[in-house]
């Protein structure tokens, strides 16, 4: 087998979507189509539509999902593709598995693809386990002989091997992951379109998801697309990166670099450096309007100096009284790899009565973390009830500072975290 | 270096783009999803299968009060009961299909959006799986059909034609199938059709023929009423080879085989038409 086969062509993809309601308007869209096809001309609403930044108000009522997308995968390869919400990635996944087709351009494929199924779709509930993955495997395209030829070895890798004779409505949503996964896993497509799904499991079966993915790719030499928000696991799976921006290709390469530079793009959530407004989540009376990070100083900034105080200000509206409001602060590497966290649950030892707009100021004292960027995300409850959970909703930079008593620059070699320590000399 | 590639994803689409081949290699999927259908419908249920042969009984009970106790229908020599269950049992078959296929892409939407597979492998499922369903409720018409002949005396006996039943099944299935796909489609963007088929079927059922004859509205000078519909001609003939009884006319005859067969093109066609980019305007 050659090693730069490539296996699958995209050639000049575009995707357009009308947005706004399907109205009696869209049948005089429709009819203007139609009149241009029969005198043989081209879709008058092809020409026009804007790039689709949800952010911005548009002036047309079409937008490009994607917009001439080009690029190749070669058999074997692991590829990621990541981007920001909106950018475009399951709509690619959806005409690569021909979910929906494309409104100009191409996909030459020289393999059979199949897609992993979101959470339990296509599962029916009423159904035993044994009998929705044969339900599944054939909606993935196996036959029946392929399946029964793989089910010890599917109910095994699932590990659900009590449970294959009850109802799938009675399984724990991660069950259903594990063996949606599993039916997959053993499907042998030549091209495996993998979408988020390993974000339900424990971490072992995650891990065991990842492994099989690596051997579906080394040893059958298969390729398998992966599309993911989790850093980590791209990083460890991949060995392409592709990013998406707004219905284009920001990047396409070694992962590591890919990463750093979509997580630099984070930047653009800054408002002034430091500062960053949130969406206001549905039906809530209370809840985080913006972010800012100040320094030691009290200026508002997205890097301090390590060692210093971070001081986290949250603005929050507040339309009614709550006798319980809770609010945590998550800190990660750009990886995804969890440093440490904040909640007020554990840091006071009463609750946060509140009962009208107020800012809350959280001062994290010695910021010892080792020089490199950080993201923040946050959750808050009322009452115990979630209302939101933001990720990577802000970042801040930790700059090389003296910390130590012997005025030395620490230089971290991989460490995260810097203790100041008191060193005593003891003789007998 | 030679590019061979297995299939080529692009917007432009064939009128007819029925790939049979590719339905046949997804055969497997299609027997599943019908053995779905038929375990999966009466779960958690008391009385299980016996719904199906509960429906058709209770609906004839009901129309042979009504409408022949009480609005005097006359049907021959044909006990009134026999003749509303033969005409009930063929017209479910073909209300069954019609309905859960016009809601393929609606209510498939969840799978639809996340997997590929051929998506005339739904409504094929779907009536492949009320043959089933039909199957057994002909067998209660069957018992029936014994002990009015056997017990109760009365002067019925089948056509000689009664092998051409498969035929007319055949053309229901074409019938159902086709409309219902054609429905399934338009639905994905105009939700309006929803409301009409779930009356139409009503309002259609009286001019098909299932409680009153063809002999009555002949009798009345509204002929045309159900000289147009198919499923009227359908269900004449279907009591014609049941219970000999009935008028059936060439005309008849070739004006349902030709408009299954268009129904089903028809269907296709704008089915086809509509698989590939239904999931963005649904």
């Amino acid at each position: 087998m050659m090693k730069d086969d490539v296996i699958l062509k995209v050639e000049n993809l575009s995707k357009q979507y009308r947005l706004g309601l399907v109205g009696t308007g869209t049948i005089s869209h429709d009819f203007n189509r139609f009149l241009a096809r029969i005198r043989g001309k081209e879709d008058p609403y092809l020409k026009i539509g804007e790039s689709n930044d949800r952010s911005t108000k548009g002036t047309s009522e079409y937008v490009w999902a994607l917009k001439d997308i080009n690029f190749e995968v070669k058999r074997g390869e692991i590829l990621g593709i990541i981007g920001k919400n909106g950018a475009g990635k399951s709509t690619l996944l959806k005409i690569l598995s021909k979910v929906t087709g494309p409104t100009t351009g191409a996909i030459k494929s020289k393999g059979r693809i199949a897609s992993l199924l979101e959470v339990g779709t296509g599962f029916h509930p009423e159904m035993t386990g044994k009998e929705n993955i044969f339900l599944n495997g054939a909606i993935l395209g196996m036959t029946k002989k392929e399946i029964a030829s793989k089910l010890d070895e599917i109910i095994e890798f699932s590990g659900c091997e009590r449970y294959v004779e009850t109802p799938v409505k009675r399984y724990s949503s991660g069950m259903k992951v594990r063996l949606a996964f599993a039916v997959a896993a053993f499907l042998e497509p030549d091209i495996l379109v993998v979408d988020e799904v390993l974000a339900v499991g424990d971490a072992e079966f995650q891990k065991k998801a990842i492994g099989k993915m690596q051997d579906i790719s080394s040893q059958g030499g298969r390729t398998v697309l992966f599309v993911s928000h989790d850093m980590g696991a791209i990083q460890n799976l991949c060995s392409r990166l592709l990013v998406l921006g707004i219905g284009k290709i920001d990047y396409d390469g070694e992962v590591k670099k890919g990463i750093d530079s979509y997580l630099n793009g984070y930047n653009i959530l800054f408002d002034s450096k430091g500062f960053v407004h949130l969406e206001k989540p549905k039906n809530t009376t209370c809840f985080v309007k913006s972010i800012s990070l100040l320094n030691k100083d009290s200026q508002i900034t997205n890097s301090i100096f390590m060692g210093d105080l971070l001081t986290l200000l949250f603005d929050v509206e507040c339309k009614s009284k709550l006798d319980d409001f809770e609010i945590s602060v998550f800190v990660r590497l750009s990886n995804g790899e969890k440093i440490f966290a904040i909640k007020s649950s554990e840091q006071l030892n009463s609750k946060l009565n509140v009962s009208s707009n107020f800012n809350l100021k959280i001062d994290i004292n010695d910021m010892n973390l080792m020089p490199n960027d950080y993201f923040i995300a946050i959750a808050y409850a009322i009452d115990s009830v979630n209302v939101l959970r933001q990720e990577d909703c802000i970042g801040f930079k930790i700059l090389p500072n003296i910390v130590s008593k012997s005025n030395k620059i620490i230089n971290a070699t991989g460490e995260m975290v810097f203790f100041n320590c008191d060193y005593t000399l003891i003789y007998d | 270096m030679q590019q061979k590639w297995l299939f080529v994803i692009t917007p432009k689409t064939k009128l007819i783009d029925l790939n049979l081949k590719e339905v046949w290699q997804y055969r497997d999927l299609l027997m599943l999803f019908v053995k779905r259908d038929v375990i999966t419908l009466y779960k958690q249920t008391i009385l299980g299968p016996l719904w199906y042969l509960i429906q058709p009984l209770f609906t004839s009970v009901i129309f042979t009060l009504v409408f022949n106790n009480v609005a005097g229908i006359q049907t021959g020599v044909i006990p009134p009961f026999l003749f509303n269950l033969a005409g009930i049992t063929t017209w479910n078959y073909f209300k069954e299909c019609l309905t859960a296929t016009s809601d393929t892409f609606k209510k498939n939407e969840q799978i639809f959006g996340k997997v590929y597979f051929p998506r005339i492998i739904m409504p094929m499922s779907i009536v492949l799986s009320n043959l089933l369903k039909f199957g057994i409720q002909l067998l209660i018409l069957i018992a029936f059909y014994l002990y009015y002949a056997l017990y109760a005396g009365a002067a019925i006996r089948p056509s000689e034609y009664l092998f051409l039943f498969p035929v007319l099944v055949l053309c229901m299935g074409m019938l159902g199938l086709g409309l219902g796909m054609i429905i399934s489609s338009m639905v994905t963007k105009y939700r309006d059709l929803t409301f009409l088929v779930s009356f139409g079927i009503q309002l259609l059922m009286y001019i098909s023929l299932v409680v009153i004859p063809l002999s009555l509205f002949q009798e009345k000078g509204v002929e045309w009423l159900v000289m147009y519909n198919p499923m009227g001609y359908i269900i004449e003939m279907a009591r014609y080879l049941l219970l000999n009884e009935g008028n059936i006319s060439q005309f008849g005859i070739i004006y349902t085989i030709v408009s299954s067969i268009l129904a089903l093109l028809f269907g296709i066609v704008i089915f086809n038409k509509t698989e590939k980019t239904f999931i963005d305007t649904i």
